[in-house]
């Protein structure tokens, strides 16, 4: 790592304005991306801003039709609560199978979603349920938010404080992940909220999370795993790597889809 | 420079350490506490696990400064004076390991998952909740069987067997 100088400040707004002082400033959340990058140099901020004592952007709330979740709060407490558990039980399932048991002790939502990582599993929940991203500046909705590989809309001094989910119990997550990274190859989120019907997936895009329009019009003829049999995700704009060309994750597309409504519709 | 107070296996410590340490570095060179293992150093292998105010963490992937004020216990917190804690007696009587590389993360992980799942555990939730520890000798069975009986010797609050300078 490059030398930097250390900030820990006790609310989002000293936050705000240790970042705006401080000559190339980036925010550490649970610094489980943030740390290995600088330890390959491949990130080298001049200053650390610490947002785990900012006791303002932590906890888990339900907000009348709305889920509410502060931006450090972890994975593993995303996972373990009730509140979560009986709002969205496809997000608290979502936060139990991210990475392992003690990457999900320090990974938070906010850092997560902040580095839309296009391999993450919250981008295709937020995209899917329709959240909105709350930050010390304005509202911003999923969509306007991811903006591409490792791209998001917020500006430069802006602090993500929490994400707000409407609440729906019809709603599933499957993903098929690379053993080794824990990342998903191909995760798809199907959420039904009325009569609006989401499809959205990570880890296969070229440009990061995305939504499925076709597999969303099925759906809406019929929201059951039936209704996407034959159905096929095109492997144009796909990823391909090392660990599954362009061909197979489109093929997952279509599998993980078919697992995530089962799980919605609690035929898993 | 910055100044850094915590408390380590019951002790409080205080230091002044650059900016860049990493919790591991601080056990390990600050304060000679070399149980604590370095495998990977990219937050994959788990051999740097101790548990940060309760919780199972990867040393290796957090910053010294960032635990300011908490509480940390490390493999060499875990014995009572010379008496084993129940779970490293249970690896030691299921042969948990060969090179013994992971097995201060393998141990700290069992007792968070104890911590977290309770004192009755299943093959499947052991193998689950051990995804973040890899070992490259023993297959994971023995440390399996491990796990199990050091979770359910915890529940007995056994007193555990042999002495640990045996
Ligand atoms: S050394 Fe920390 S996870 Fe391998
Ligand atoms: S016993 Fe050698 S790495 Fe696990």
């Amino acid at each position: 790592m490059y030398a930097f100088t250390y900030h820990r400040p006790a609310t989002a707004r000293q936050a705000a304005s240790l970042l705006a002082k401080k000559e190339d400033a980036k925010l550490l959340a649970g610094g489980h991306t943030l740390l290995p990058t600088m330890k390959q140099r491949l990130a080298s901020p001049g200053a650390l801003v610490d947002l785990s004592s900012c006791a303002d952007l932590k906890g888990i709330t339900r907000k009348g039709r709305n889920l509410v979740i502060g931006a450090m709060t972890t994975h593993a407490e995303v996972a373990a609560s009730p509140e979560v558990q009986e709002a969205i039980p496809a997000l608290a399932y979502l936060a139990s199978h991210i990475g392992d048991p003690h990457v999900r002790h320090r990974g938070t939502i906010g850092g997560s979603v902040a580095n839309n990582d296009p391999a993450a599993d919250y981008p295709a929940a937020l995209l899917a349920l329709g959240a909105t991203v709350v930050t010390n500046k304005r509202k911003l909705a999923a969509e306007e938010f991811f903006s591409g590989l490792y791209e998001t809309a917020l500006d430069e001094g802006e602090i993500i404080v929490k994400v707000s989910f409407p609440a729906t119990s019809k709603a599933g997550y499957a993903k098929f992940r690379n053993p080794a990274s824990r990342y998903a190859l191909v995760g798809v989120f199907v959420a039904k909220r009325g009569s609006e019907i989401a499809v959205a997936i990570t880890g296969a895009g070229e440009g990061g999370v995305f939504r499925w329009p076709e597999a969303e019009a099925a759906l809406k003829a019929r929201f059951a795993g039936k209704s996407l049999d034959g159905l096929k995700h095109t492997a144009k704009g796909i990823n391909g790597d090392i660990h599954a060309d362009a061909e197979y994750r489109a093929h997952l597309i279509g599998v993980m889809a078919k697992q995530a409504v089962a799980q919605a519709t609690g035929k898993a | 420079m910055a100044n850094l107070s915590m408390t380590v296996n019951g002790k409080s410590v205080t230091a002044t350490v650059d900016p860049r340490t990493l919790l591991v570095q601080f056990l390990r060179e600050n304060l000679r506490l070399t149980g604590t293992h370095v495998g990977c150093d990219t937050s994959q292998c788990g051999a740097c696990v101790v548990h940060l105010d309760g919780k199972a963490v990867k040393a290796c992937t957090t910053l010294a400064l960032s635990c300011e004020g908490a509480s940390v216990t490390t493999i060499e917190g875990l014995a009572n004076g010379g008496t084993l804690h129940p779970m490293q007696e249970a690896f030691r009587e299921h042969h948990g390991l060969q090179c013994g590389f992971c097995t201060p993360g393998m141990i700290m992980s069992a007792v968070d998952i104890v911590n977290r799942r309770g004192n009755s555990l299943d093959e499947k939730t052991i193998r689950e909740d051990l995804d973040g520890n890899i070992c490259r000798c023993t297959g994971y069975h023995n440390i399996v069987k491990a796990v199990a009986a050091g979770a359910e010797a915890m529940g007995k609050g056994a007193a555990p067997v042999r002495q640990a300078a045996e």
